[in-house]
Formats: structure tokens, C-alpha cells, sequence
């Protein structure tokens, strides 16, 4: 069985981590699965967490009055769910469910934080994956928001 | 120029605003549309509006999904089986399919009618290519064209994906911007071809994060669609830069659609 060490550095977005970063972050990692339809947080709740997605997909969603559960982001293997652990208050601004079995690798939010703190590298580090990460769904959004499809304006 | 008549066959909703309708001649028919051409599509005593061939069905028969939304689409769009409707054409360049490689076809919205003879010569000429993927965004799982298709795509090795803007909860596929399930493809971008159809916007996304994946300009293909009139290059109406959309178009290569796209209200 592959060790935490061994998933993490199979992770295309811990490449180029040096072995002792990975290693360190492997001390609050632990390997997850989620069967289809499981919640894995919920809008509000402590953000102590995150994962990268081995196998399988997770939909983040909200309540919008009027249209109940509003899906608004798929995300599949070899992607990062979560980023609202790295900002104070550290609360979910979505919540996320499991759309099949998903496996995971699970990383501890508060003690990923410590270790950032301790070890500035490890911190830029993670910072320049998780900058490009936040601003391409972001951009992402911002096409969306241009509603492309939709029909000329009367 | 001359117009040739056509009676509505066949007419198939596939969503809220768009049909699909298979037009059979009254008169000689038009030439063969190559996929990527289009026709001028009359609805007599409306108007005329440039409409992509979106396949063919027998001998002669021409097939267009078109959406309303305009006067002259509604009417086009509301012809009932029997109808007769006006034809010229085709026009326009085709997407030229490659002798072999990678295929990744990328169509959002509407963009995928275009697209749809380029998929079904992929799988009729299937050995030619390597992996062969089409992506297809649109705004909700209602907007969704050809669903009864995407599986009969499937079952001759082509990787569907598809993504939705927007989807209530129980919708199991992905949500997203159809770049986002560009993620796993397989194809080689040293050895691929791109077509894309959709939204400008769209296109130009799904160019850039193509060229970010090392696939030259020049190899990827995009439709490009503006006010054409006449269809023969005359009258200028679609005219973009340099470039009649109506000849020269409406598939071109990005290398040559990328600085035209940058200009803004041609």
C-alpha cells in the first residue's frame, strides 16, 4: 500500500516539492474515500480541511431560495477542493458532496497552516500552487458570469 | 445566388429555443455541403439568414439546427413538417479534417451543430486518428443538443465531456467552463487538431488554454460568424478585417482569427 508520502508526491499539484516538504505535509495527511452522495462539508462549517482528489468527482453546491441546491463547481481527479482553511474565519463559503466514490487525500487545515509558519519555503511554496489555482477559478467564474450562452437580448 | 426550394421533412425539438429540421429538395439540389459550410436559408416573405449544415440524411437531404432568435430564425424555427423553405449555397470554407493525429472538438452551445459532421466523420474515418475527444459546454442540461447522440459518440471511442454552467442538485455530470474538463485529455498537442464553435468569447478561452497545453495556433480551427448577407463575398456585410467571413469563412485558422478577435465592434 502506497505510504501518505508516496500519495502526495503523485500529486500533480505538490510537483516539484522537495521530499522533506512532502514528507512534512504527509504528517497531517490521511488517505480518504467518500461514497456517492456524501457530504463532505457544509456551507458555514469549520474549514480544518482540505483534499486533493485522486479518483472521482465532488460537486460544490448552495441553497438558493426559489431553486433549492444550486450546483456551481464540478471538480475531478488531480484537483484541490477547499481553500476557505487558508482564510480567516476559516468557514466554508460552499458545501460539497461526493457525486461517486471519491478518493482523496486529506490534508489537515490548521496543522498545514502551522507548518507554513514554521517553514517559510514549504509556505511559499504552497502559496505559488495555491495563487494560480484560486485566480484560474476565478477567472473561470468571471466567464461564467458573462453568460455566454444565452440568447441576444430582446 | 439562385435559391432552391426545400419542404421541412423532418422537425425535431432539442431544446426550449432551437430545432432541428431536415429539409428535402422540390428543386435541383444545392451542391454538397462540406462540414463547416453553410447555406442561406430563406423563409419566403421573412428573410434570409446564414444557417451551418448540421449534417445530412440521404440522398440530397440537408439537415439544420438553428435556434430562435430572431424573426427570421423564429420563423424558420416555428416551419412545420411540409413547409417549403429557400436554399443556396453551400458556402464558406470547411474545417478541413487532418490525414491523422489527435482530434479535440470544442463546441459550446449552438456551436456544436456545426461541429456535429465533423464528429461523424471522426468516427466514420475513426483508424485515421488517435484520441478523439469533444467537449461540449452549455448553459444548463435543458441546453444540452444531441442527446441521444453523445452515447452513440461514445460506443465509437470518442471521450465525451460534457459541462454545464449552471445545474440544480441531481444532475451528476460536471459543471464548469468547458475548459475545465479539458483536464485529462489525451491527446498529444504536438500532434493534434482543434476545432472550435461556440460563443467568441468562448473560443477565445478555449484557444488560449490550448496554446497554454502547447498547441500551435495554426492548428486549431474556429468558426467565426458575423452579419453575412449575400454569401459570396460582395456585398462586405460580414466583412472582419481583412477577412470576408462569408468566403474566406467562416472556419479559420486562429493563427489568422487571434488579431482579428482582439478588435473591438469590426
Amino acid at each position: 500500500m502506497d505510504t501518505a508520502h508516496d500519495l502526495l508526491a503523485a500529486q500533480p499539484f505538490l510537483a516539484g516539492l522537495t521530499s522533506a516538504h512532502v514528507d512534512k505535509l504527509a504528517s497531517w495527511s490521511k488517505r480518504k474515500t467518500f461514497h456517492a452522495g456524501a457530504r463532505l462539508f457544509q456551507e458555514g462549517g469549520r474549514a480544518d480541511r482540505f483534499w486533493l482528489i485522486r479518483e472521482g468527482h465532488v460537486t460544490l453546491d448552495t441553497q438558493v431560495p426559489g431553486r433549492g441546491n444550486v450546483i456551481v463547481e464540478t471538480l475531478g481527479p488531480r484537483a484541490v477542493l477547499g481553500w476557505s482553511w487558508l482564510i480567516p474565519p476559516y468557514r466554508w463559503h460552499f458545501s460539497a458532496s461526493a457525486v461517486e466514490t471519491t478518493l482523496a487525500v486529506e490534508l489537515d487545515g490548521p496543522g498545514v497552516r502551522d507548518l507554513c509558519a514554521q517553514d517559510h519555503d514549504l509556505g511559499y511554496e504552497l502559496m505559488s500552487r495555491f495563487v494560480p489555482l484560486v485566480v484560474n477559478r476565478m477567472q473561470n467564474t468571471r466567464m461564467r458570469l458573462l453568460d455566454l450562452y444565452a440568447g441576444p437580448k430582446p | 445566388m439562385t435559391t432552391s426550394r426545400y419542404r421541412v421533412r423532418e422537425r425535431t425539438i432539442e431544446t426550449a429555443d432551437t430545432v432541428t429540421l431536415v429539409l428535402t429538395p422540390l428543386d435541383e439540389p444545392i451542391a454538397d455541403p462540406l462540414p463547416g459550410q453553410f447555406t442561406m436559408l430563406y423563409a419566403f416573405g421573412v428573410g434570409e439568414v446564414p444557417i451551418s449544415v448540421s449534417g445530412r440524411t440521404g440522398a440530397g437531404d440537408i439537415v439544420h439546427t438553428l435556434r430562435c432568435v430572431g424573426a427570421v430564425t423564429k420563423a424558420l424555427s416555428t416551419a412545420q413538417c411540409g413547409t417549403t423553405l429557400g436554399l443556396r449555397g453551400p458556402y464558406g470554407t470547411e474545417w478541413g479534417m487532418p490525414d491523422g493525429g489527435d482530434l479535440i472538438i470544442m463546441a459550446g452551445g449552438i456551436g456544436l451543430a456545426p461541429l456535429r459532421p465533423v464528429i461523424r466523420q471522426a468516427i466514420e474515418q475513426r483508424g485515421r486518428y488517435g484520441s478523439v475527444s469533444v467537449l461540449i459546454g452549455a448553459r444548463t442540461p435543458g441546453d444540452l443538443l444531441y442527446v441521444g447522440e453523445h452515447d452513440v459518440w461514445r460506443d465509437a471511442d470518442i471521450d465525451v465531456r460534457v459541462t454545464v454552467d449552471q445545474a440544480a442538485t441531481g444532475w451528476t455530470g460536471h459543471v464548469g467552463v468547458v475548459t475545465t474538463v479539458l483536464d485529462g485529455v489525451a491527446a498529444d498537442p504536438a500532434h493534434s487538431t482543434a476545432f472550435l464553435c461556440g460563443p467568441e468569447v468562448m473560443m477565445r478561452f478555449a484557444a488560449r488554454a490550448l496554446i497554454d497545453r502547447g498547441m500551435a495556433p495554426d492548428a486549431i480551427r474556429v468558426s467565426l460568424e458575423r452579419n453575412m448577407r449575400c454569401g459570396v463575398g460582395l456585398c462586405g456585410h460580414c466583412q472582419l478585417g481583412p477577412v470576408l467571413l462569408c468566403r474566406d469563412g467562416p472556419v479559420i485558422g486562429y493563427d489568422r482569427a487571434a488579431p482579428l478577435l482582439d478588435i473591438k465592434e469590426m
